[in-house]
């Protein structure tokens, strides 16, 4: 039993044309029981900002708690929101400050620049960051995730053909995988709006 | 004078509301050599007197103005010790912000954590408040800032603005001078004439120390030489 794979999670986040996309699906269970099929893993940050984060459960949630609190009083003192790179770079150093006990954690950073550019960055559980332009997954099943996105992913998809891809891909991409999948949310982020949307998927 | 009985704690209020310590800080910074800061639309300006004891003293080893980070830096009036010590931990608070955000830290949010170390040592046992009033002149997102530092701790942004020992006749010559158009170069030949204004003496490269920040956003403090060209165009 590893503990990655307590809980069980599928994240992918696509970039489109001065667009991004992120989902994950709503499986919580412990170990071969599912618990609830309505458990996203993706979190806002803000507007323009959201963050996926797969691996125990509670680790996740309690990281992104934490992420609120460094955001929030970043927001006060600053009299701004935190660009997506630099919210991945502070997520990255807050990472590494547990670097000999860690948050079991591994996150997917997306969102949007303030000047409308795409911004993905994912993180293995001691905050070594990599960058993406195309896509980034992190999850149970991560062979099958790659594989999907990897096949799937084409430049400067508009919104609703980003939304058509990623849902294949964390669909199919899930279906393999036991500890995944019960439903799916996803998230397009445009620079005026953020459209979600909650699929039904294979309910096993 | 009764004041005098309650200056010999740092933490204790005198009957009128006072810090009697915090007042002869700023009397040491009243005492100390006059230094300025201009805001120009596209930039700021910062300089200073660089009044040696002796001809003797290598001027150029001596450093009034400082850099903090490549796109903020520092004058100071009073104690030049302390103001090192503040150089010190402003460095660091700036290093700091940049290993967590890979973001260079926004003047505003610079002056804020040093006046608040400046303000620590106005209310812990055992220390006295820092005997410097900085000015910090810097060039981020927000465009050109120009900040002073009190002993207190306490902060302002300025246009333009004196300390030291000239102050109260510069700031009156600056409030004359200044105006919201003035470009950077304006502000310097403006930043010379008032320090000329209460120097005793002649002005030169080796006794002025003159720090700039343009919309290249890099902090320079200029070589003697350049201080001359721009003495030279003032005349």
């Amino acid at each position: 039993m590893s503990i990655f794979s307590y809980n069980g999670a599928a994240i992918v986040a696509m970039a489109g044309k001065e667009c991004v996309a992120i989902g994950s699906d709503l499986r919580f269970g412990v170990q071969l029981q599912t618990i609830t099929c309505d458990t996203p893993k993706v979190f806002k940050v803000h507007d323009k900002l959201y963050l996926g984060l797969s691996g125990l459960q509670t680790d996740a949630q309690t990281l992104y708690q934490k992420l609120m609190f460094r955001h929030n009083m970043y927001k006060l003192r600053e009299e701004r929101d935190m660009k997506p790179s630099t919210f991945s770079n502070m997520l990255s150093n807050a990472l590494y400050e547990r670097r000999f006990g860690p948050y079991f954690a591994a996150p997917v950073v997306a969102g949007l620049e303030p000047d409308g550019t795409p911004f993905l960055s994912g993180m293995d559980t001691i905050g070594a960051v990599e960058t993406a332009k195309d896509f980034m997954i992190t999850g149970t099943s991560p062979d099958s995730l790659y594989g999907m996105c990897e096949s799937m992913w084409r430049p400067d998809m508009e919104p609703d053909e980003l939304f058509e891809t990623v849902a294949q891909c964390l669909m199919s991409g899930s279906d393999r995988d036991a500890l995944a999948g019960w439903g799916a949310v996803i998230h397009v982020i445009t620079k005026d709006k953020v459209i979600s949307r909650t699929l039904k998927t294979r309910m096993d | 004078m009764a004041e005098s009985q309650y200056s010999f704690s740092l933490t204790t209020f005198s009957p009128s509301g006072k810090l009697v310590q915090i007042e002869y800080a700023l009397n040491a910074v009243a005492a100390g050599a006059t230094s300025l800061g201009i805001s120009a639309t596209d930039g700021v300006v910062i300089a200073t007197e660089k009044k040696l004891p002796s001809t003797l003293v290598d001027e150029t080893t001596v450093q009034k103005i400082m850099t903090i980070t490549p796109s903020i830096g520092v004058v100071y009036s009073g104690m030049g010790p302390d103001f090192r010590v503040l150089v010190r931990r402003a460095r660091k608070t700036a290093q700091t912000y940049f290993q967590t955000y890979k973001e260079h830290i926004p003047v505003a949010q610079l002056v804020r954590e040093t006046a608040a170390v400046m303000q620590e040592f106005t209310q812990t046992g055992g220390v006295r408040p820092f005997g410097v009033s900085l000015m910090m002149a810097g060039y981020d997102d927000n465009g050109p800032q120009l900040y002073q530092i009190d002993p207190s701790g306490s902060y302002f942004a300025w246009k333009a603005s004196a300390i030291g020992k000239n102050m109260t006749n510069a700031k009156a010559f600056l409030e004359k001078r200044y105006s919201e158009e003035v470009g950077i170069e304006d502000a310097v030949h403006t930043a010379l004439l008032t320090l000329k204004e209460g120097f005793e003496g002649q002005l030169s490269g080796s006794n002025i120390e003159v720090g700039v920040i343009g919309p290249d956003r890099t902090f320079k403090v200029l070589s003697e030489a350049e201080v001359n060209d721009y003495l030279q165009e003032v005349e």
